[in-house]
């Protein structure tokens, strides 16, 4: 096929691409916008397949069944709760492809040095430099969603000063192969110290700081693919590896400033691994805890008018969502206004509550976003909180020596009654006692979050009410 | 230079489309953002392709073998993913 024809193809799959991307700003036209990004995929593998250059098939196709099936079945069969390990993975594994790439590109341009640019072997550098960060990160932020691993933040004396080093190894391994590119082992140096890299980065980030990492690394994926644009010379691949990088650059943004904490902080603060000088819970606590029953917290429902609920990580792992979805059909047909407030970093990933409650078929006009939620709040009978903390903890508005101090939070407390649904006191990522728990309109439902909402419904039909 | 001052070129505008197509998804579909944006990222398959069947050296073939194979996974699983999850917010 003539090269004309293929670039113009390749154009189209840009094309493709960006209204793919555009498509998801609405979940009414996403749907589509997803179909028209795989049709753009599409066009670009069967235009490459058809390339004069490709000699023999039989490695294309095996790698083409394989990946297929792996893909679809780890895609058809992943849980929903799950899906911050699956994004994770699928992240790291573009990184590895394009860290393969450009090592396969050195390889064989070896047979032709004026192939060996500066362009080439620059961006060959970064191809393997980043895709080995993505892959190795990804596998330490998959293990650690998956309990594989431990979920704190692991952090050791020197840190900075080893991950320092290692990264200057891999600008000076960068450095050489640029200078002397027959050199093709310098090339897995390079490779082999951003793996290095990839765990020393990731492994002192906890828990709820996983919606960052996440991000960046989808950022990182990008970049990568891009870079291996640079060393391919392919417009397309420039161009689809910067959109998804500027995807993860935002992503990173919005996720950052929803905690009030620069991206270096997040990064490098290891969060979460020393304990905080705070008031102790005791004091906090002591005497003003009120702990609710089912029952009660039924009556206050049966009576409400608008009813928000606030849902965190703990839904996700009591796997609550549908349970919550019945309760709030049974308030809705009796005319109760039920709202869910859902905070940005609430979960795992961005957007990890929405899908959870888009598979209990809660429809997503009812998923207020934390700037809208916030000024209903006053006129909110009850809020039920379930699974979250720290993003509901009100020390973030009134104590600037708070580590959580001048993050955004969803301003549950402003509600007339709030019931919070949680196993225990025990504080949140961020390791700090929330005196929302202890307030004088606070109520405690001390249950799994599953049980507790089961329960809830279970006493309200008895008192007579059905959907 | 010319090609290179050209890919640049073509980098940077692309990230500004980028940023000014993605500010507009709202919160609601950041996680499918995610894996929709990480299956195009799968775009390397074309390069893995190239090495996977021009066959200069088996080293060359095997790690296109490879990159293929992670690519695959990436495109496929990101893509079918994502519409999983976007199947259920359309549904109401």
């Amino acid at each position: 096929m003539p090269q004309t024809i293929v670039n113009l193809a390749y154009l189209l799959a840009s094309a493709l691409f960006i209204l793919g991307l555009k498509g998801l700003s609405h979940p009414r036209t996403a749907v589509r916008g997803n179909l028209l990004g795989a049709v753009g995929m599409l066009i670009a593998v069967l235009v490459t397949a058809l390339d004069r250059r490709i000699v023999s098939y039989e490695m294309i196709l095996l790698g083409l069944v394989v990946g297929s099936a792996a893909g679809a079945l780890l895609a058809l069969k992943i849980h929903m709760t799950a899906m911050p390990q699956m994004v994770a993975l699928l992240n790291g594994f573009g990184g590895a492809a394009s860290a393969l790439v450009a090592g396969a590109a050195l390889h064989e341009a070896q047979g032709a040095p004026a192939a060996l640019t500066g362009q080439f072997t620059v961006a060959t550098v970064a191809s393997g430099l980043i895709g080995a960060v993505t892959f190795w990160g990804s596998l330490v932020a998959f293990a650690k969603l998956q309990a594989l691993i431990t979920e704190n933040a692991v952090v050791f004396r020197g840190r900075h000063l080893v991950s320092g080093l290692v990264l200057a190894a891999a600008l000076g391994f960068g450095v050489r192969l640029v200078l002397a590119p027959d050199q093709t082992a310098t090339y897995w140096i390079v490779v082999a110290a951003g793996s290095v890299l990839g765990v020393l980065l990731t492994i002192p980030i906890g828990g709820a700081d996983m919606p960052v990492v996440i991000s960046l690394l989808n950022s990182y994926s990008g970049l990568a693919a891009a870079a291996t644009g640079f060393v391919l010379d392919n417009n397309m691949l420039i161009i689809a590896g910067s959109l998804v990088g500027a995807s993860g650059i935002i992503l990173t943004r919005i996720m950052c400033v929803a905690m009030n904490r620069s991206l270096t902080n997040v990064l490098f603060g290891g969060f979460g691994a020393q304990p905080v000088a705070a008031a102790s819970a005791d004091s906090v606590y002591a005497g003003k805890v009120k702990a609710a029953s089912a029952e009660e917290v039924a009556m206050l429902l049966e009576t409400a008018r608008r009813v928000v609920i606030v849902p965190g990580y703990g839904m996700a792992v009591s796997q609550a969502q549908h349970a919550v979805q019945s309760l709030a059909n049974l308030l809705k047909s009796r005319g109760t206004e039920v709202l869910y407030g859902i905070h940005p970093v609430a979960g795992r990933m961005p957007g990890h509550m929405n899908v959870l409650l888009a598979e209990a078929d809660v429809p997503y006009e009812d998923l207020k976003e934390m700037d809208e939620i916030n000024p209903l709040l006053k006129q909110t009978d009850v809020a039920i909180v379930i699974g979250a903390n720290d993003v509901v903890n009100p020390l973030a508005r009134t104590d600037p020596n708070s580590p959580i101090a001048g993050m955004p939070i969803i301003d549950v407390d402003q509600a007339r009654t709030v019931v919070v649904i949680k196993r225990s006191l025990s504080p949140g990522f961020a390791g700090i006692p929330n005196p929302l728990f202890a307030a004088p309109n606070t109520l405690m439902l001390f249950a799994d979050g599953k049980k507790a909402i089961n329960e809830i419904i279970r006493s309200l039909q008895e008192a007579g009410v059905t959907a | 230079m010319e090609n290179l001052i050209g890919a640049i070129t073509v980098f940077v505008l692309a990230m500004f489309v980028g940023f000014e197509v993605i500010v507009k998804v709202p919160p609601t579909l950041h996680t499918p953002l995610m894996s929709g944006s990480n299956a195009i990222s799968g775009i390397t398959i074309v390069g893995a392709l190239l090495a996977a069947g021009v066959g200069h050296t088996t080293l060359t073939t095997v790690l296109g073998l490879l990159a293929v194979i992670f690519a695959t996974i990436n495109v496929v699983g990101g893509f079918l993913v994502t519409h999983r999850m976007l199947e259920m917010f359309r549904r109401k």
